[in-house]
């Protein structure tokens, strides 16, 4: 496995999805269907958009090696627009949902475009500057309401005729907007194009000497990550009304990359374990106090040292099977 | 010319100086990081903290020890350095060999783990730090009033930066630290102790930014939080300057301390924002940075 | 962890059912109040645990139960986060059965829980966050904002400063919605007690070096230098100003929004002289000094900030409008009946809550004490002058709220 000699991301899953996968998603469609009959539907809502965000994360992560620290951008960026649309502009969610993730993936084709100009460390820490200009603008911007947030999102009627106000709808639309993103996804990994990605991941001056245009390769997979992630950030908005500096801050940008990390860094489920580990971690956390911040550095360290597979990495490989 | 664009150059030149001040921050915390990456291919992102860190020990040692500045400019360097070799033996050491973004994941927590456990102990507002009363007071130039204190800041920073310089270009040890950074394991062959010069690199980058920390205390705000949106900023200057060169960082720092103390004055919204537009801009022409080699 | 905490309010909510016919007036047999704050973070020191101390302090006073219907505090990290804020809100308002939130610094997260608490018709009591929005275009017939707010700081701030003799201004406004309003609010006072403004320059948030923005102000020959800013930013300032000599040099410092915990942090030889409001200070009288010492004793010799003294009075008038009315389901019925009753504490003295939910008490026009008069830890202030209740807040009709007719 290639996370044991030090690369990122594990080594190629198969091409063709194996039945296990197809279990294994079964399991997951299952608890999403019983959850809210035991857990706090908001709750629920709250992890799956940020399994979605870190699905997204781990795709260019995971699948072509690259480590982005400035994803928060892309999940604020799409928030804000989305709540401006359904607040300002009265659009329907639906299409405030649209502008956003359009946001989203027009700004990671700029911020993309330039760094995919280094690799490896230079390329974190392009990202993660890109993100703090953002986050600067975004405080400043009048529309974003600085740090007050836009705050009291109408959630809205879908295609202008379901009602989101009632919870269990509402509950019902996230998990297919989360499912769509996941399956998005899954198939972008699995497709000839994925291939490439992973090509690319595990050796790039062969992918390149093999034809390939790798940087344009690259770009798209960091325009399809943008975007999943504005996809995240615009339902997490309709889920909790309101879009706040907390998205756009470099703090969440590190949550992602824990999350990921925790989960599993390039396994398919990874992500999903990932976010409900530490979003329930600060749910549970708040009510302890101070120690937030001190618990996320400890699980950062004690995972890049002992346990750098993740969950899921783990899992697979008690189970000889990658999830 | 009495004016440049409405300003006086009085005023101009007096932002310079101050510019060139905060350059002196951005100088020292990227230089302690490009003598750990040339090493440790490591991007230490717990530099910030670490500076902080140099901060606090410094009022330490004034409120425990009743030591006062000078002793914690020599001090707080050394323990800080110590934390930073255990910090290297201990944990650093452990993913030597694998990616080098795992050295990024690490650092990044232990950032963390520091700045929430100073948060913990010592609150968020802060610690006050007075400037030693041989450097309190200041100058007037004429065209602006200089404290002593900022003039020191400058001087003590270049002393520092260019004695790194000649350590690792004109030293026998430098050589082989350069050596060790291209090819470690022939130096290794040659009876060169590798490991031991790893250890003693990163307390020496780590010194450094608890030396800024230090030089710091008496003007910002000793808080916790007083390295971590710094860093980043760094990184940027990082990203620009290239990692190639030890003189690259330097200059680069200084130079972007300048760039952003003349946005402060002509159009101050954007001054946060300058250096990251630099980057993107210096990424578009010469993608390796001013002074990097390319990869 | 979820299912046992269901679990738990399942039990809790038979134990209510059973407990019904005792105390038919309280919903679960018990009033639960949340204290919601930043526990780890920038705003941990001026509310935090001593805010749920404050809190627990109010029940003791009250003398523990409410008609013989046990009141319990609990407390949550926000973590200055929005998104978490409003879920812990949610959560305890829809599975733990909470009547109130108290507390609550930070304005998004502030805003959110208001409008959350209005939803399902619950109490905020809000002690933390600053915007004045919250009585104003976004006050909610649910929402009490008890000690401050930043009209009431520009005001306070501007108008005494200016009668004092500060009559030209220059104003350092951090870039943001919050600053321009700090910025805003006080132009105004200033210019209408015949003041004037010579300018201003906008700072990015987070700024380390104030070295350029203060060169501006000095130059600007204002005798006074506007602080429209808050946290680091404001004491990196204030820092700074004293390492060039701005206030020896005759100009004035005044911070806008500066807790007596960035005070302490300063430490008085680089404070001295700045002048400041606050809604409260420990050494006013001899109730507020025996309050802030029983609060001092239990939190690590601290003493009590205005935030954590205003969740004390906030909570205090809830338990006594919830004796009034006898029901804690009605959200707006218990702040109508707050509103009804005239405010009196300790900490506060009289005053009242208002129709948009401001409670009016006086303010205090502070001056920040030399370290030679200062008489040891936390002797921080000398009051200069107190703003009466009635002029202390925006007026009625000036803050758009629509409960105001």
């Amino acid at each position: 496995m290639a996370s044991a000699t030090g690369q990122i991301g594990t080594a190629a899953a198969a091409s063709r999805a194996p039945v296990h996968q197809y279990v294994a998603f079964a399991v997951m469609v299952l608890l999403l269907v019983a959850a809210p009959f035991a857990i706090y539907p908001i709750f629920i809502m709250k992890v799956l958009c940020f399994a979605l965000f870190a699905c997204a994360f781990n795709l260019l992560i995971g699948y072509v090696g690259l480590l982005s620290f400035g994803h928060a951008a892309f999940l604020g960026a799409a928030g804000y627009i989305t709540g401006h649309a359904a607040k300002v502009w009265g659009l329907t969610p639906e299409l405030a949902i649209v502008a956003g993730v359009a946001t989203s993936a027009v700004l990671g084709l700029v911020v993309g475009a330039l760094a995919i100009r280094r690799q490896g460390i230079y390329f974190a820490m392009i990202t993660l500057a890109l993100a703090q200009m953002l986050y600067f603008f975004c405080l400043q911007a009048p529309f974003t309401g600085g740090e007050d947030g836009i705050q009291a999102i109408p959630r809205g009627r879908l295609f202008g005729l379901i009602d989101l106000s009632d919870m269990m709808t509402l509950y019902v639309v996230v998990v297919i907007i989360f499912l769509a993103g996941f399956l998005l996804i899954y198939r972008t990994i699995h497709s000839p194009f994925g291939q490439v990605l992973k090509a690319i991941r595990e050796n790039e001056p062969r992918a390149v000497s093999l034809g390939y245009d790798v940087d344009r390769y690259k770009l798209v997979a960091f325009v399809l990550s943008a975007a999943l992630s504005g996809l995240a950030g615009a339902t997490k908005v309709l889920v909790f009304q309101l879009a706040s500096l907390t998205d756009v801050h470099w703090a969440m940008s590190g949550e992602v990359v824990l999350m990921a990390l925790v989960g599993g860094l390039g396994t398919i489920f990874g992500p999903v374990a990932g976010a409900v580990v530490i979003i329930s971690l600060q749910n549970y956390l708040a009510q302890l106090g101070a120690w937030v911040t001190v618990v996320q550095g400890v699980i950062f360290v004690l995972c890049v040292l002992a346990f750098r597979r993740g969950i899921m990495g783990e899992l697979g490989r008690l189970l000889k099977r990658p999830f | 010319m009495t004016e440049l664009l409405g300003i006086p150059p009085q005023v101009l030149f007096g932002q310079v100086l101050l510019g060139l001040i905060n350059g002196a921050f951005y100088a020292v915390l990227s230089l302690g990081l490009a003598v750990i990456f040339g090493l440790l291919n490591i991007i230490n992102f717990a530099h910030g903290a670490l500076y902080m860190t140099g901060a606090f020990v410094a009022w330490f040692l004034l409120s425990y020890l009743g030591l006062g500045y000078w002793w914690a400019l020599l001090l707080s360097p050394v323990i800080v350095g110590a934390l930073g070799m255990v910090l290297e033996r201990t944990l650093l050491k452990r993913i030597a060999n694998l990616d080098h973004l795992y050295g990024l994941l690490l650092t990044f927590g232990l950032a963390l783990i520091i700045q929430g456990l100073f948060r913990n102990y010592f609150g968020s507002s802060g610690q006050p730090y007075q400037i030693p009363p041989l450097l309190a007071g200041g100058h007037n130039l004429g065209f602006m009033f200089l404290p002593n204190y900022r003039a020191w800041v400058v001087a003590a920073s270049l002393v520092v930066c260019l004695g790194t310089w000649f350590v690792i270009e004109r030293t026998k040890l430098g050589s082989y630290l350069r050596a060790a950074t291209e090819n470690p394991v022939m130096v290794q062959a040659f009876g060169i102790d590798v490991p031991r010069m790893v250890t003693l690199t990163y307390g020496f980058g780590v010194a450094l930014a608890a030396f800024a920390g230090v030089l710091a205390a008496p003007i910002y705000q000793v808080s916790p939080q007083m390295g971590a949106d710094l860093i980043i900023v760094v990184f940027a200057v990082v990203v620009i300057g290239g990692m190639g060169s030890i003189l690259g960082s330097i200059v680069t720092g200084f130079g972007l301390g300048i760039v952003e103390g003349l946005t402060k004055v002509f159009y101050p919204e954007a001054s946060s924002t300058v250096i990251f537009i630099v980057m993107a801009i210096v990424l578009l022409i010469k993608p390796a940075g001013l002074f990097g080699r390319a990869a | 962890m979820m299912k046992k905490r269901l679990l738990g309010t399942t039990a809790a909510l038979l134990a209510g059912l059973a407990a019904g016919s005792a105390h038919a007036a309280f919903s679960d047999g018990k009033i639960k109040i949340g204290v919601l704050n930043d526990q780890s973070s920038l705003y941990a020191d001026l509310s935090g645990q001593g805010s749920v101390l404050a809190a627990r302090m109010a029940v003791e006073d009250f003398g523990g139960s409410v008609n013989g219907t046990p009141v319990e505090i609990i407390f949550a990290d926000h973590q200055n986060k929005a998104d978490i804020g409003s879920n812990i809100a949610r959560q305890w308002y829809d599975v733990e059965q909470v009547d109130a939130i108290a507390d609550v610094p930070n304005s998004a997260v502030a805003l959110a829980v208001s409008q959350i608490t209005r939803d399902k018709n619950k109490v905020h009591l809000n002690s933390g966050a600053g915007t004045s929005s919250l009585t104003g275009d976004k006050c909610s017939p649910n929402t009490v904002h008890w000690t401050y707010d930043t009209w009431a700081l520009a005001n306070g701030t501007g108008s005494a400063v200016v009668e004092n003799g500060g009559d030209s201004w220059f104003f350092l406004t951090a870039d943001y919605a919050f600053g321009h309003a700090l910025e805003g609010d006080t132009a105004a006072v200033v210019k209408e007690k015949g003041g004037q403004v010579l300018g201003e320059v906008r700072h990015p948030l987070n700024t380390a070096d104030f070295s350029s923005f203060l060169l501006q102000a000095q130059g600007s020959g204002a005798k006074v230098i506007g602080l429209a800013n808050a946290g680091s930013d404001t004491t990196n300032a204030i820092k700074q100003a004293s390492e060039f000599g701005i206030v020896q040099a005759g100009q004035t410092l005044a911070g806008l929004l500066v807790f007596i915990t960035d005070v302490h942090g300063l430490g008085l030889q680089t404070a001295q002289g700045l002048t400041l409001t606050e809604a409260f200070y420990w050494d006013l009288n001899d109730e507020t000094r025996a309050w802030s010492k029983r609060f001092a004793e239990q939190n690590g010799g601290k003493q009590p900030t205005m935030v954590q003294a205003g969740v004390y009075g906030a909570v205090l008038h809830y338990l006594k409008a919830l004796a009034e009315t006898g029901d804690d389901s009605d959200g707006v019925k218990v702040v109508e009946q707050m509103k009804a009753m005239p405010t009196e504490d300790p900490l506060f003295g009289k005053g009242e809550v208002r129709v948009d939910g401001r409670t009016t008490h006086p303010m205090y026009l502070l001056q920040v004490k030399t370290p030679e008069e200062s008489k040891g830890p936390w002797d921080y202030y000398n009051v200069v002058s107190t703003i009466p209740a009635d002029q202390a807040f925006r007026p009625l009709d000036k803050g758009g709220c629509e409960l105001v007719k």
